[in-house]
């Protein structure tokens, strides 16, 4: 039971928690070299024109009986390029010189077919070819062919799983265990932060999984992989259940079986209830505010094995918090949830909706209030936290008042620092054990 | 039917192709048939002739959905035809459905912005020639009506679309499962 490592461990914790998430969001969204080349090529269109060029010259034009039709007798390609560019330029190339009824004016028939008779059309069926090229191409560049590359694919799992948002799951989670009354174990913490993230992961697979036309009507979540056809349904699924059924062996034989229960039921509850209920019923945004509040519980029993106060009242400042989150958030989004059919209180119920922010912005302070007599922090937290949550109580009655977008914005992007700064704060004033009750808080 | 590729990366490209889920098997080139098996409003396009795998568009203008254009390969077997044909007729009722409900919601936004404009006796343009809108408080009251009005329409259409996303998936997984069974079985004619 060392005090000092224990505090250590816990900043190093907060601190990498939001490494973490920076780093895992960068990877994201960086682009393969390979598909910047790709669009290097795509606006440049000398290449295009060059690889025109040297296709034409290995073809064979053949006549046919004085008929206005050209066959073409293709040499076999030295090696198939990789890129998009060149299918697309072949399947213009297969349209031009196919069944055209008029044949390109630089290319008389009574020529005979030689390669170097070839080169001197060259140039001019070239710009023909150019043209007829942009015009066909334009539509046909935006279709892509549903070809899985090898390369692409962990881009599209981490935005299939929503990397950002298990990233901030598990830094929850991460201070859950952190928080709990028990010897800072490492192999314990990471078996817990690999198995919740895990399980984290397939929950949103499934959740994407099941909503493919709904997000492509909405522009926050049209670029998802599965709305732009960069993987299969079957492969989602398969990626789901690969992250499921390891996280939560991990959770449950790793650690203890509480945790893997409640891992268990958390994915059961986001995909299964929170998912469909989103179109039935306003009811969905308290479910999926119990969804958010049971990974700092998981880090709890993860490290205390067992699910006491401590762990509730986690659970619940996570719980009351998702509500100013969400309800801002949605606020700028109703046309879309309309339009997509989405049951969401700020559509259907706008004044409960900002009366339920408003009280769980309360909530909070009182819940950060009782957070000492639970024994999960010193007194010093209700005082040190006090102005931040005053500030987004404040928020969260102008967002009730004025009910605009700009206070909905502001509210929400409160939110986001609001919460990891709490958990900073808890942290640092976190009750060690053996300590008494009116402590001087750590630094 | 020839094999274009090593025996050795066989089982590897076998499994890569049969969880993509699409209709891509080995077939000559030259002889593969290029029905189009989209429906008309997407048939101006027409994949290249080397390509074995199924091709997916920009997002259409009404249903913001991505149509795709299903590759037939010659060789496909029953299974692969009924999952196809799912994955076809999915996509229209899809397609249908949307297009109407984007339409539908535009053309009741117009008509509501028009009646509230009309009530308050403002013009449907403002000074500067723009288009007039309400603001989102105003514009709260219709988006509500519309959801209530049309949730039966959307409970019956969730039903539909996760049964079929369902069924699809399974069908996806067996067609998957055939696959490797047909390139693990020993140099027998491929069968369903």
């Amino acid at each position: 039971m060392a005090a000092s490592p224990h505090t250590l461990s816990s900043r190093l914790l907060t601190g990498w928690g939001g490494g973490c998430i920076w780093y895992l969001e960068r990877r994201a969204t960086r682009q393969s070299p390979r598909r910047f080349l790709h669009l290097l090529r795509n606006v440049n269109q000398q290449w295009v024109t060059f690889q025109h060029f040297n296709f034409l010259r290995r073809m064979y034009v053949t006549q046919l009986n004085r008929s206005l039709k050209q066959q073409i007798k293709p040499k076999p390609e030295p090696a198939e390029s990789p890129f998009l560019e060149k299918t697309s330029l072949d399947e213009a190339k297969a349209e031009i010189c196919e069944m055209r009824p008029l044949v390109p004016p630089s290319l008389p028939l009574s020529r005979k077919p030689s390669e170097k008779a070839l080169i001197g059309l060259e140039p001019a069926s070239v710009t023909e070819g150019s043209v007829a090229l942009g015009r066909e191409t334009k539509e046909e560049k935006q279709w892509k062919e549903m070809k899985l590359r090898a390369d692409d694919l962990p881009g599209i799992l981490a935005r299939l799983s929503k990397i950002k948002l298990t990233a901030l799951v598990v830094s929850t989670t991460s201070a859950g265990f952190a928080l709990a009354p028990a010897p800072f174990d490492w192999s314990c913490f990471l078996l817990t932060f690999v198995g919740t993230g895990l399980a984290s992961c397939a929950a949103n697979s499934i959740n994407q999984f099941f909503e493919v036309p709904f997000d492509s009507n909405m522009n926050r979540t049209k670029n998802r992989p599965l709305v732009r056809g960069q993987i299969s349904p079957l492969l989602a699924v398969s990626f789901a259940t690969c992250c499921a059924v390891p996280g939560v062996a991990l959770l449950t034989w790793g650690v203890n079986p509480l945790t893997g229960a409640l891992g268990l039921f958390n994915i059961f509850l986001y995909t299964c209830c929170y998912t469909p209920l989103k179109r039935v019923s306003i009811a969905n945004t308290w479910v999926g505010a119990v969804v958010g509040a049971i990974p700092p519980v998981m880090g709890w029993t993860a490290a205390t094995g067992s699910l006491d106060a401590g762990a509730c009242l986690l659970g619940g400042i996570l719980y009351s918090w998702q509500f100013p989150h969400f309800n801002a958030l949605s606020w700028g989004l109703r046309e879309d949830y309309s339009r997509g059919g989405y049951c969401m209180m700020s559509v259907t119920h706008p004044a409960l909706c900002r009366r339920v922010a408003l009280r769980h912005c309360l909530a909070l302070l009182a819940m950060c209030a009782a957070a000492p007599a639970l024994d999960v922090t010193t007194w010093t937290f209700p005082v040190i936290s006090l102005p931040i949550n005053l500030y987004i109580s404040y928020l969260g009655f102008r967002f009730y008042r004025d009910a605009d977008r700009k206070s909905s914005r502001k509210l929400f992007f409160c939110s986001l620092w609001h919460l990891p700064l709490l958990l900073l704060l808890m942290l640092t004033c976190k009750r060690r054990v053996g300590e008494e009750g009116a402590g001087a808080p750590q630094s | 039917m020839a094999s274009r590729r090593p025996a050795r990366r066989l089982v590897l490209t076998a499994l890569c192709r049969a969880f993509s889920g699409r209709g891509c098997q080995l077939a000559p080139e030259r002889g593969a048939e290029r029905r189009d098996a989209a429906p008309s409003r997407v048939s101006r396009f027409c994949p290249p002739r080397k390509s074995r795998h199924d091709w997916i568009g920009p997002p259409d203008k009404y249903s913001n959905l991505r149509p795709i254009h299903f590759y037939i390969p010659e060789n496909e077997s029953p299974l692969e035809q009924k999952l196809r044909e799912l994955r076809q007729e999915t996509q229209e009722w899809n397609q249908q459905f949307w297009a109407d409900q984007n339409l539908t919601f535009h053309k009741e936004k117009e008509e509501f912005v028009r009646s509230r404009l009309k009530a308050k006796g403002l013009d449907l343009r403002t000074e500067s020639g723009q288009k007039a809108t309400l603001n989102a408080e105003e514009m709260a009251d219709f988006y509500k009506e519309f959801l209530s009005k049309n949730f039966q329409k959307h409970m019956y259409y969730n039903r539909d679309w996760y049964k079929r996303n369902f069924a699809i998936t399974f069908f996806m997984g067996k067609v998957a499962l055939e696959r490797i069974w047909n390139k693990l079985r020993p140099k027998q004619k491929t069968s369903s």
